[in-house]
Parts: C-alpha cells; structure tokens; sequence
C-alpha cells in the first residue's frame, strides 16, 4: 500500500534502488567532495611548504654572496653568485696588498678567478670535493648493491625454506642493529687499521653492506612473505628449477620490496657520517665528513656548505625520484586472489 | 596420459599425521575427486603427487615410474591452484607460455600451441590482456590452459573453483568436465563442495581427519556411505541418523516407533550388534521418506521448504530427533500436524553405534 507523499524516506543501503556514487569522473562528483579535496591538496602543500623551507633556505644560501649569508635580517633578494660553488670546488690563497694590486692588473683571468679576486684570493687549485663526492658515489652504490643482493637471497631463503635455528638466526640478525653504530667505531678503527682496511673503498663498503645487510634481510623478508608460494610453485611445477622460479616468478613480484630496500640501503650509507670521519682520510674520505671541512680558517663560508650540501642531496633525490612508482606499495599486487 | 598410484604415502607434520598411510590407484584418464572439510589432508596428498610436498613415507608411481623423491619440473604433471597464481606482470599469453619455455620449444611452436589451447577455452581475445584485468572467471580459464598447453601426464586441480563467484562456478565446472572428457586425461581434483565432488568425480576419495573414509563413484558414497561421517557428510542435508533397538526383525526408534527391517539384514544385525546389546544406528536418505498413513513411524511437521521442484519436510519424532524428508512439490503440511511416515526398505542403511562402520547386508562385503 505505498502513497505518495511529498517527502519519502532516505532510502537505505539494503533497499533496492538505493544508489552510491562511487564514480571519480570530476563532473560527477558533487561539489561538496571537491571542496574537501581541495582542503586535502591545500593541507599538503602547506605541510609540504614548512618542510621543504630548510631545503629551500640551503638552496638559496649556496647563491648567495659571503655578506648576504651572514646578513641579519636574512635576504630574500640578491644578487646570485656562484662564488659558494668556486669556494667548495676549489682550493684557494689569500693574496697580499701587492700581489691582489698585481692580479687585478692581468686581463687573462677567467670568471672564477674574478669572483675569488673580489675576496682577496687566488685560486690554486682543484678542491677534493668531486673527488669526495665520486667515492660516496661509489661506497654507496656497491654497498647497496651488496647489501640489497645478499639480504634478497637470504630474505627468499628465510621465508621459503626450513632452516634449522631460523628464529634464533633472524633474531641475531636483527640484533646487528641494536648496538648504537657509534659505540664500535674505535674498536672497527682499530680492526680497520690492522688489517689495512683503513680509508680503503672496500672497507668502507664492507662496512656499510654490513650494516644495511641485516636491516634488508628483515624489511625484504616481509615483502616475500607476502608474495603467495603459488607462483612459485606453479613455475616449480611447470618445468623450473628453483633458482629460475626465484629469477622469473619472486623477483618481479619483490620490486616494490626491492626498490623501497634499496632507497634505504642507499640513503644510509650515502649519509652516514661518523665511520666516514673515523675511519676515512684521503683516499677513501666520502662527502659528508667532507662538506663541514670547507669551515675553512677565515670564517665560516655558508656558502660553500650550502653548495656542498646541495650536490650532496641531488644523486639521492635521483634516485628516489626514479623508483617512486615502487615505492607506493601493492602496485605489483594482481592477480592473486584472496577468497 | 598416465596412472598415477600412491603405495603408503603418508605425512607427517611434527609428529601429527596430515595424512595416514594411504593407498589409492588412479586409473588412466580416471577423474578423481579428493573430497573432505577443510584440514582433511586431500590438499597435502595432492601436493604429495605433484611433488611440492615431500612424503613422509611411502611411494607414488606415476605410470609405473617411481616419482617419490624426484623434483615437481620432473613429473611431467600440471597444477592448476585455487588463486590461480598467474603471474600479474605477464600477459595472458606469456603465462601460458610460460611451461613452453621452460622445455625451451621453438618460437613458433609456443605461438601455435598457445593459439589451439586459447581457441579451445574460448579465450583467444584475451591473450594480450594481463591477469588484474580479467575476470575470475578468465583468470582461471587462463590457468587452466596454462595447465593444458603442455599436454601433462596428469592434471591436479587445487579447489580450482573455489575463488570464483556461483554464478562462473557451475559454468567452469561444466568447462572442466568437457575439457576432461576430451582431453581424456588423468585428473586429481581436490574440492570441499560435495555438489562439485559428485557431479565431477568418476571417482570420489572422502577423507576426513587425515584418514580416506571411503573410495568409490558419487552414487556409491552416497547410496551406501561406509560410516557415519560419509554418511553425513555427503548430502545436503545429510542421512537421516536415528538410533535403535533392534529386536528380531524389527528396530524400535528411540520415540517408540518401531519398524520392520530388510531381510538380507537380518543374520548381519545379529552378528554385528552382539556387543551392543542390540543398539543399532539406523540411516536413510531424505527420499526414502514415503509420507502416508500406512507409515510406520509417528511424527509431527516441524518445518517445510519448498525447493522449487521439491519439498524438503522437516519431522520432529517424539523424543525430539529432526528427520528430513523429500516430498513432492504439491504436498502441503501445516506446522505442528500430527502424521505417519514410513521408510523405503531398499533405501535404508544401518551403522554400528561403536565402530561408527555401515553394516553390509548378508552377501555383501564392504
């Protein structure tokens, strides 16, 4: 007996007829959705904003000029100058009263020997920093490699097979990083020196695959945990041996894993800071302990750190950038299906 | 195409059986279905045979080749699992591609034995999608000729069905069986649906609790369960159990009600329920319910569904106990109603209440 009246009922969810608008098409999604999206957008890049301020303010620093640096109330507008930049890449004199009255009267300096003039100073040479910067490069590529091979083969083995002990074993592992890193670096000074380790490439990647290897075991063992035995043992079933199931089947399925372990493997050992001081000198010395080393005797040239710090962020932010996609997790998640 | 038998396999996890030692041989293009609740072990014989699974003891023969302790690559046998497991960065056609490769055929022969496996499932306009984008049903149409392109000694199926929607599940299963009937091959397909067990199976292996309860056809296992469980596991709703005092020819129901039992039970019942002082379980199944006044068994109406084609009848005896009973679609009983009903004498099955084991009847060894 249904009538008609002027105002009927909100239907509910388990009436038939009852309809959601699950759809993401902008023009039909009502005004009220947007509205709250755009308060979404509007939250994260003002959080985005405060941030990336100490990013920006670096950024800024590395173009400006000594007194601009330094100046009380800080600049916003300047004049750039890549004077930061000549400070960080190379190794400079003071001059004398005579000998800046001789220089300035050549006509054959370039635009970097001008900049460094306008200081009182003459240029003598390269700076260790590329150098610097190319032995982090490769510390950190080869110990992140290592670390990230090894602990995705020890991961797989963890997760897939009986192993006697393998508690106890994943326990040691994660115990690796219980001790403050701090603590055992003059005692590894001391090995390092022995051996002749000490301010070698291969000690230092030793060092940081070993550091890294337990954290990768652990963080990729959770992802190959989640990868189901199916696809495995369909490709075990289908003709593969077990090490081509792993290369063909877990590997592709592990990239998110991979990558995100990798990202971290990488941001660690590219960063680390106080092993790099103790047990790196010349040869072997990485950035970071590097960038605080242009202080310099006359003041501290902002600058230059400020330069320094730059380049030191961008092979990082490369590398993120390009394995962002794996790194939002369950791209990869497809086609198994759970009842 | 091949045989497949297992000689005393058993497993064991940690000292517990996941499956008592089993001996079973599967015929040549036989289709057997392991059916049992879930944690009955038919899962782990299944990967026992396909070698994912390592025995405890015991020998499987695959066509009379030993296989027990070869790898799963080496038994020339196909698995298709619940989920499917596709491989969500290939396409269609590069997962079923992918056994061909492994036995390194030409690239010419994959793309022709990848074309006449789509054409047969009907899914050669698919090829090129990949497995998120598909529906369940086609992701395991997929599996399935990924499981077929290599034409295998043998095909075992893993609740190949169980992740799809009712509506896809009828229709693969009827996919299945055809396929089966020409293909002619050998097939172990492991199921917790009785519907799919019966209507599949040439064969049907019931186990329960890590022990095969009863091997043989749908009708058998279901006309003559060899126990109790098979008895009311099998069936929806399952035998109608009642217990009873046999004296002479006749049981007498736990309400009082008694009725006249089968000769060729006769001697059997005597023998068999010495030690019971006579107690006996007494089984048929819902169609064996002839309601009538010359019934022999008094009950009242407890509930009554109409199934469409049929009624399903729900009688409460008179100490409590629940018969069911399968009537004509026309009948109508009012709730609460007093009536007499009887039992077809062919149709009805008696138990030891101890051993749980059906009672043959004389002539007749299980």
């Amino acid at each position: 007996m249904a009538t008609v009246t002027s105002s009927p009922a909100p239907p509910t969810s388990n009436q038939p007829g009852y309809y959601v608008n699950y759809s993401t098409r902008v023009d039909k999604v009502g005004l009220r959705p947007r509205i709250a999206t755009m308060v979404r957008a509007i939250i994260a890049v003002i959080i985005a904003f405060i941030m990336l301020i100490p990013v920006f303010w670096m950024g800024l620093t590395a173009f400006k000029s000594r007194p601009d640096a330094v100046s009380v109330p800080p600049t916003l507008l300047f004049q750039p100058t890549l004077e930061g930049f000549v400070s960080l890449l190379t190794d400079r004199r003071q001059l004398t009263a005579a000998e800046l009255q001789e220089y300035q009267a050549r006509d054959d300096l370039n635009w970097a020997d001008e900049l460094t003039l306008l200081r009182g100073q003459v240029i003598i040479g390269q700076s260790q920093f590329p150098r610097q910067l190319l032995n982090s490069l490769i510390i950190s590529a080869a110990s992140t490699f290592f670390s990230v091979t090894f602990g995705v083969l020890a991961a797989y083995a963890f997760s897939r097979f009986q192993i006697p002990g393998k508690d106890d074993l994943l326990f040691f592992i994660l115990s690796q990083r219980m001790l403050p890193a701090v603590v055992v670096t003059i005692p590894i000074f001391l090995m390092y020196k022995e051996i002749g380790l000490h301010d070698t490439h291969f000690g230092m990647i030793l060092l940081y695959t070993s550091f890294n290897l337990s954290f990768s075991v652990w963080l990729l063992k959770g992802f190959i945990d989640e990868i189901p035995r199916e696809y495995e043992e369909a490709a075990l079933v289908d003709g593969y041996t077990r090490l081509q199931a792993f290369r063909k089947v877990v590997l592709p399925q592990a990239v998110t894993g991979i990558a995100a372990t990798t990202v971290f493997a990488l941001i660690f050992s590219w960063n680390e800071y106080a092993f790099a001081l103790m047990l790196t000198s010349n040869n072997a010395r990485t950035a970071p302990p590097s960038i605080p080393e242009v202080l310099g005797t006359g003041g501290i040239e902002w600058a230059a750190i400020a330069a320094g710090s730059l380049a030191f962020l961008i092979p990082v932010v490369i590398v993120t950038f390009a394995l962002r996609k794996h790194l939002l997790r369950g791209v990869t998640f497809g086609a198994i299906r759970k009842g | 195409m091949a045989t497949i038998e297992l000689k005393q396999v058993e497993k064991k996890f940690a000292e517990s059986f996941a499956v008592q030692p089993l001996d079973l041989t599967i015929n040549d293009g036989e289709f057997v279905v392991f059916l049992g609740p879930s944690g009955c072990g038919k899962t782990t014989t299944l990967r026992m045979i396909s070698g994912l699974e390592a025995v405890t003891t015991g020998n499987i023969y695959l066509d009379g080749r030993d296989v027990t302790w070869l790898h799963p690559s080496d038994r020339d046998i196909a698995f298709v699992f619940q989920f499917f497991a596709l491989y969500s960065h290939m396409t269609a056609r590069q997962n079923i591609a992918f056994p061909l490769q492994a036995q390194s055929e030409s690239r010419d022969q994959i793309t022709k034995k990848v074309a006449d496996v789509a054409k047969m499932l009907k899914i050669d306009h698919i090829l090129d999608q990949k497995p998120g984008s598909l529906s369940g049903g086609d992701q395991q149409r997929v599996a399935l000729a990924r499981a077929l392109v290599r034409r295998p000694a043998a095909f075992l199926m893993d609740e190949p069905l169980g992740a799809l929607d009712a509506e896809f599940r009828e229709s693969m299963r009827a996919e299945i069986k055809q396929l089966h009937i020409r293909q002619e091959a050998t097939t172990v397909y492991v199921t917790h649906d009785q519907i799919e067990a019966m209507a599949m199976g040439d064969r049907i292996v019931i186990m329960s609790k890590a022990i095969v309860q009863q091997v043989g056809t749908p009708s058998d296992v279901y006309h003559n369960p060899s126990n109790l469980f098979v008895a009311r596991f099998i069936g929806s709703p399952g035998m109608n159990l009642l217990e009873g005092q046999y004296v002479d020819g006749r049981v007498m129901l736990a309400g009082g009600s008694t009725f006249s039992i089968p000769n060729a039970y006769n001697v059997a019942l005597n023998q068999a329920l010495n030690d019971t002082g006579g107690k006996v379980i007494v089984g048929f199944r819902p169609e064996a319910v002839r309601v009538g006044d010359s019934g022999e068994i008094a009950a009242h109406v407890y509930a009554d569904d109409l199934h469409g084609g049929y009624s399903m009848l729900h009688f409460e005896l008179d100490d409590g106990v629940i018969v069911h009973g399968r009537v004509g679609r026309d009948s109508h009983h009012t709730i609460g109603t007093g009536l007499q009903f009887g039992v077809d004498p062919a149709m009805v099955r008696f138990f030891h209440p101890v051993t749980e084991q059906a009672i043959q009847p004389n002539g007749v060894h299980a």
